[in-house]
């Protein structure tokens, strides 16, 4: 049996460097918001030949479009991003790439006016609190019959927080050496991995109940490692099969939803990371600390 | 369990198997089943835009400042586009207001989305010009209340508007004026012959002639249209001008290559995917996993049976969320299989081990689902198009995998053990235990 429960500290300390490095990313880089936050229109367009950025650029700036950002994005394949334009605005841009790529065509186009980026952008906090609040009312509901039901919310939620940061943070890193960015799917991404890594908080959790109700005399520690290490092997089981499907997804997908499929695999690996070893150690570290607005109640 | 009923289960199961195979087999299979009217042996799967390429659109009323958008100006907008677009002939368009001014157009397949936008979109107001003996010239913008401009017809003064092409081929909008309107343009048309009529399309001239007689039925317009454009207006004009101009807020364009292309990526990462996850599950729990392959498939034809059947339209991020599902669905029966190990090396028998398992697992499993089900509620809410068919298949995939984990797998391994030849340790991995009983 691994002492899980007994090197707690161990990995609040590993906790606390990944997230304070989240934080930090997120401080010094920012988020590399896409055109759905930001608005904006994005081209992607097929050179027919492979090509360097630079030179579409050139052939932008001729055409009036001082800044607009390439980036390559497959073998042929650029994106374009401006301020928002509507059709005429995506003509003048295709005519321009076409005076040096005559076989140039749009695979796709998408822009975004300033409301609805705006409407976006709140939608997609909005939905991350209120994510959080209604697992944070269900968990609480279903361990109504157990001691200090609330702390089991409150610790899924606080695991729950702790992935998101991470997961934002890797994202705010990847936005500055590797310019992906983030989008609605990004926030779509996060919300799933939310609901992952509570899922698997759960199992354990659940476990947790079942066991203090059969060993009642036995101190709380001991019954959270003893629980940890009996679902060991189905946490890390079930990871492995969402990390094998997404895994085939990121290399085999299209390119379309490759950052999308990273976000899902990188949630997934610090959801059962942090719900293996972080969401079960916050239930200890409170049992065996008196919260100061509880010094008389208890 | 009840040997009648375990076979009962299985029955059904086997049933239902059959209704998912026969409603995704492609075409019809033999014979055709019908229900209500619908033929469920020839259901397409619905494929969102951007696996099949098309447009979507995001319009809002454009008022001005202090304007307010007066009751039912909205749902005429919608309806007015609604009978532009069938005029196009695009199947399957998805027309559909959004808060209190905006509307989402999609229209996945359509081959000229520029024209498409510039169909619906532009306002369609069209107006007859009478400016005395001074041209107005054509492409400049004007509005009816300038000084020497009079306004003799509007569009809603028109008949029948459709496009034809003059003697040298040109195309040109022929329309029929409406009765009353035709007194009153024969009036104007019969003091000013030699004077200049102009005709403008939103505010922009698209023509002006010299008026040579009087014309009180029937005319046509021709100026400088392309065959598309006089299609175009020809059908504004049919169906009415728009009560409020509209602006673009969003406007997503796919190619219909890059949709095949990642269509056909998603479906082999799927495959391989799956593979990856059965080779796993059979190596690692052996019968069990065998079970848990075979309602893995099972689950995956139920679920594309009801995406056809809803139905629900499957786009990038949609088949991410069934992707993902298929993760999920393999959880409950990985949950169920741990546990019923562990009661084995408890020493119980297989039978009682393997309801235990079920048993004790369906918390977990119901807690861990619901989370699961509020976010994607919480997507459905506040998401946009793309995010909502995310959550729609995921929830979708977690409800019927709440199924197949519960149901089938704890039928065919229920079944499976009532071979004694299968209640071997090395067929449910755990070799400490020195044998099995039933």
């Amino acid at each position: 049996m691994f002492n899980i429960v007994g090197r707690r500290n161990l990995y609040f300390l590993l906790s606390g460097v990944l997230l304070l490095g989240a934080i930090l990313s997120l401080a010094i880089f920012g988020l590399n918001l896409g055109i759905d936050f930001t608005s904006g229109s994005l081209l992607r367009v097929d050179l027919g030949v492979p090509t360097v950025t630079a030179n579409i650029s050139d052939a932008l700036a001729a055409s009036g479009f001082d800044n607009a950002v390439v980036q390559s994005a497959g073998e042929n394949t650029v994106l374009i991003r401006t301020d928002p334009v509507d059709i005429p605005g995506r003509i003048l841009i295709e005519d321009a790439i076409r005076t040096r790529y005559p076989a140039a065509h749009t695979l796709s186009f998408n822009t975004v006016g300033p409301v609805i980026g705006a409407e976006l952008t709140r939608n997609a906090l909005l939905a991350i609190v209120v994510a959080s609040a209604a697992i944070l009312v269900y968990l609480t509901w279903s361990f109504r019959n157990v001691e200090w039901s609330v702390r089991y919310g409150i610790a899924a939620v606080a695991t729950l927080v702790h992935d998101s940061l991470i997961l934002i943070g890797v994202f705010a890193l990847l936005g500055k050496v590797a310019g992906i960015e983030i989008d609605s799917m990004f926030v779509t991404a996060v919300l799933t991995g939310v609901g992952f890594s509570v899922h698997d908080t759960i199992v354990v959790f659940d476990r947790i109940r079942e066991n203090r109700r059969r060993h009642r005399d036995t101190n709380f520690d001991e019954v959270v490692n003893y629980s940890l290490n009996q679902t060991l092997d189905r946490s890390l089981n079930t990871s492995l099969t969402a990390v094998f499907v997404l895994t085939a997804l990121l290399i085999l997908g299209g390119e379309t939803i490759r950052e999308f499929t990273l976000a899902l695999l990188i949630g997934v690996v610090v959801g059962t990371y942090s719900s293996i070893f972080i969401a079960s150690c916050l239930l200890v570290e409170w049992a065996n600390r008196r919260m100061p607005w509880e010094s008389r109640a208890a | 369990m009840l040997r009648r009923r375990l076979f009962t289960i299985l029955g059904f199961v086997i049933a239902l198997a059959a209704f998912a195979i026969y409603v995704d087999a492609p075409g019809t299979p033999g014979f055709p089943i019908t229900l209500g009217g619908r033929d469920f042996s020839d259901l397409e799967l619905k494929r969102g835009l951007d696996l099949q390429g098309g447009l979507h659109v995001v319009l809002q009323a454009d008022l001005a400042e202090g304007e307010e958008l007066t009751d039912g100006a909205m749902q005429a907008v919608r309806g007015i586009i609604e009978n532009r677009i069938n005029a196009l002939g695009v199947a399957e368009p998805v027309i559909q207001l959004e808060g209190n001014d905006r509307i989402i157009v999609e229209l996945p397949g359509v081959s000229d989305p520029d024209e498409a936008i510039r169909l619906f979109k532009e306002t369609g107001r069209l107006e007859f010009l009478g400016s005395g003996p001074f041209p107005l010239e054509e492409d400049s913008v004007v509005t009816p209340g300038d000084p020497g401009v009079e306004l003799v017809l509007t569009g809603a003064d028109l008949a029948g508007a459709r496009v034809g092409f003059d003697p040298i081929g040109n195309a040109e909008i022929q329309f029929q004026i409406k009765d009353e309107a035709g007194a009153r343009f024969a009036e104007h048309t019969g003091n000013n012959i030699g004077n200049y009529l102009s005709i403008a399309l939103d505010g922009r001239i698209i023509q002006t002639a010299v008026i040579r007689a009087e014309i009180s039925t029937s005319g046509s317009i021709s100026g400088s249209l392309t065959a598309i454009e006089a299609r175009n207006v020809a059908i504004q004009l049919r169906y009415g001008a728009l009560p409020v101009p509209l602006r673009v807020v969003q406007n997503l364009t796919v190619g219909p290559t890059l949709g095949q292309q990642s269509l056909e990526r998603s479906i082999t990462a799927g495959i391989v995917g799956a593979i990856l996850v059965i080779v796993f599950m059979v190596a690692y729990y052996r019968l069990p996993g065998v079970v848990a392959a075979i309602s893995l498939l099972l689950y995956s034809a139920l679920v594309l049976a009801i995406f056809k059947l809803i139905p629900v339209t499957l786009t990038l991020s949609g088949i991410a969320g069934f992707i993902l599902s298929v993760g999920m669905a393999v959880d409950a029966n990985i949950l169920i299989f741990e546990r019923a190990k562990e009661e084995l090396r408890a020493g119980l028998t297989l039978t009682a081990a393997i309801q235990i398992g079920f048993t004790r697992a369906w918390n977990s499993i119901r807690d861990s689902n619901v989370s699961t089900l509020i976010t994607c509620f919480v997507l459905w809410q506040f998401g946009t198009g793309i995010v909502k068919g995310f959550a729609l298949t995921l929830a979708v995939g977690v409800l019927v995998s709440m199924f197949s984990a519960i149901t089938v797998s704890r039928t065919l391994l229920l079944l499976f053990v009532r071979w004694p030849g299968l209640r071997r340790p090395f067929f449910f991995a755990v070799g400490r235990v020195p044998g099995l009983k039933a």
